[in-house]
């Protein structure tokens, strides 16, 4: 799932000072889940902006709701005419949930209302983890279901590194060393001798550094027009 | 002879070899390496020139290391993978071989969070391994990483670092095993307190023949307070320093003079180990001391080639 957090009250209120009538669109996926942006959220910023505004005697209007997913053309095909009545929708979808709404109705200013983070997991209550980059050429096979891209602060194929220590990364003494946690696998294993290879340079080409990313794939597309 | 430093051939008379290390300023003004490498002249083989250490701006290391070929003196340029691609490192290791550096020491570099722009975009295209074998094939095979073809030849000496203090303990002879195919000819090691652990390290260095294969060079650092060494001990992933360095610290009234004493009988017993072919000074900040240390420890004169 995409792991977001919500911006800082005081960030938000600033984006949204010129602004009287405002809606807060919730999203009920990934930021439902992780408790940044769903349902229960959208109003409580709605309470805390009102509030606020009361404070600073500039009257508001602002209502919170929330569609099933930000990120498809169908969800907010359902709610297009009561998106367009509002001089300004704050959205607390993820990055991909503002750029669909924009892209789907040009006219609209959106906001984002969240910080999206990254793919990952909750991993126990009020604790999510970064688990994917989505790079492009997946190499779990290679490390047995960790990601070293993602969670080796140097992305390195060929590890650990010199800074691994006690099982933890040189970054920081609270952070796992992925590659530790990749040796220490593999040797359970039994393929220990696998790590001997010099893993060769990865291809970023194929990742974001080659540019933004399209998958096409003509098989399943459906004919609009016919 | 592969480059034909000063560095190779002493490594390669089955001497000891020394080298030192140089930091440059976080300024474009080398006075101060400049006096730091000439006081050393005599002492050193070959300065390491650290690149944005501890990921620290601070002026290159390609242009400190082609200030020292000016004066005559050898330096061993240290490479990261932290700053640049593997566009730009290529790039500037032909820039380096053409302003007549011959060394070059391979590494990760420590992460930008330790540095002064901490939020600096890590680049991190390579590792540490692929640019040794990177930097291999370019030379030997003539071909940059991605297989277009090397104009001209081009030789250095190429280095890599290890670390026996980094965990897993084992898998530290896998990895200099792994740098040695990568095209390592000389290692440097982490900064040595824990002797015993070193020894052990080099036991299975040896039970694998890798001192035969790869100039093993022993890192000492001249720890110059109690203050260095607990910070050291605390804070630095990846040295361990054990308690009776600190106790010898504690009880001693001359900080200084013990630390200088601790480097010095580190490299005497480095000297003693099968498979040590050399010391590597590291003290920045206090450069000034090595010429005392290397005479010390019984390895001055350094050999005439
Ligand atoms: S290797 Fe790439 S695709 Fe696979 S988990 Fe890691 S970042 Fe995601
Ligand atoms: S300590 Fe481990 S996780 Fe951290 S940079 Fe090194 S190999 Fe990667």
């Amino acid at each position: 799932m995409i792991i977001a957090e919500r911006k800082p009250l005081q960030q938000i209120f600033e984006m949204l000072k010129s602004y009287r009538r405002i809606g807060i669109l919730g999203c009920g996926t990934c930021v439902t889940v992780c408790m940044a942006g769903g349902q229960k959220e959208a109003e409580e910023l709605a309470a805390a902006l009102t509030i606020h505004r009361r404070r600073e005697k500039e009257p508001v209007e602002v209502e919170a709701f929330t569609i099933e997913r930000q990120c498809e053309y169908e969800y907010i095909e359902q709610v297009k005419d009561r998106l367009a009545g509002y001089e300004v929708i704050l959205s607390l979808g993820c990055g991909v949930g503002v750029q669909t709404l924009v892209e789907r109705m040009p006219e609209l200013r959106v906001l984002p209302g969240v910080n999206t983070q990254s793919m990952g997991y909750p991993l126990e209550q009020g604790v999510w983890v970064e688990r994917c980059l989505g790079c492009g050429d997946c190499v779990l096979h290679v490390t047995l279901g960790i990601c070293p891209i993602t969670r080796c602060a140097k992305s390195i194929l060929n590890g650990p590194c010199g800074g691994s220590s006690g099982g933890k990364c040189e970054i920081d003494p609270e952070v796992d060393c992925a590659w530790h946690l990749i040796h220490e696998r593999m040797e359970k294993m039994g393929r220990l001798s696998e790590l001997q290879a010099i893993q060769p340079p990865k291809d970023w080409s194929v990742s974001h550094h080659g540019g933004p990313r399209t998958v096409v794939r003509e098989e399943v597309k459906l004919d609009r027009g016919q | 002879m592969i480059a034909g430093s000063k560095l190779e051939k002493v490594i390669r008379s089955g001497q000891f070899a020394v080298t030192g290390e140089l930091g440059p300023p976080k300024s474009a003004d080398l006075t101060m390496l400049k006096q730091h490498g000439e006081a050393l002249r005599n002492h050193v083989e070959a300065f390491n020139i650290t690149d944005n250490q501890t990921a620290i701006v601070r002026t290159s290391s390609i242009a400190c290391g082609a200030v020292l070929v000016q004066m005559g003196l050898e330096p061993i340029i240290q490479i990261t993978v932290r700053d640049r691609n593997r566009i730009g490192i290529q790039g500037d290791v032909l820039g380096a071989v053409a302003l007549g550096i011959k060394n070059i020491l391979c590494l990760s570099g420590d992460h930008q969070k330790f540095g002064n722009e901490q939020q600096a975009k890590g680049v991190y295209d390579i590792d540490s391994m692929q640019l040794l074998d990177g930097l291999r094939k370019l030379r030997d095979e003539g071909r940059f990483i991605g297989g277009d073809k090397v104009g001209a030849p081009v030789s250095y000496y190429l280095g890599a670092v290890a670390n026996p203090f980094a965990d897993p303990f084992e898998y530290r002879v896998d990895r200099l095993e792994k740098k040695i195919a990568a095209g390592a000819s000389f290692i440097q090691t982490q900064c040595i307190f824990d002797l015993a652990r070193f020894k052990k390290w080099m036991e299975l260095v040896r039970e694998r023949g890798l001192h035969k294969k790869v100039a093993i060079m022993g890192g000492v650092t001249p720890i110059k307070s109690l203050g260095a060494a607990r910070y050291m001990k605390n804070n630095v992933s990846g040295i361990i320093i054990p308690d009776e360095i600190i106790t010898r610290l504690q009880g001693a009234k001359k900080k200084k003079e013990e630390g200088l004493k601790i480097a010095i009988e580190t490299i005497q017993q480095l000297k003693e180990i099968e498979g040590v072919a050399g010391v590597h000074v590291m003290a920045i900040a206090w450069e000034e001391v090595v010429p005392e240390i290397v005479e010390r420890a019984g390895l001055y004169p350094r050999p005439k080639l």
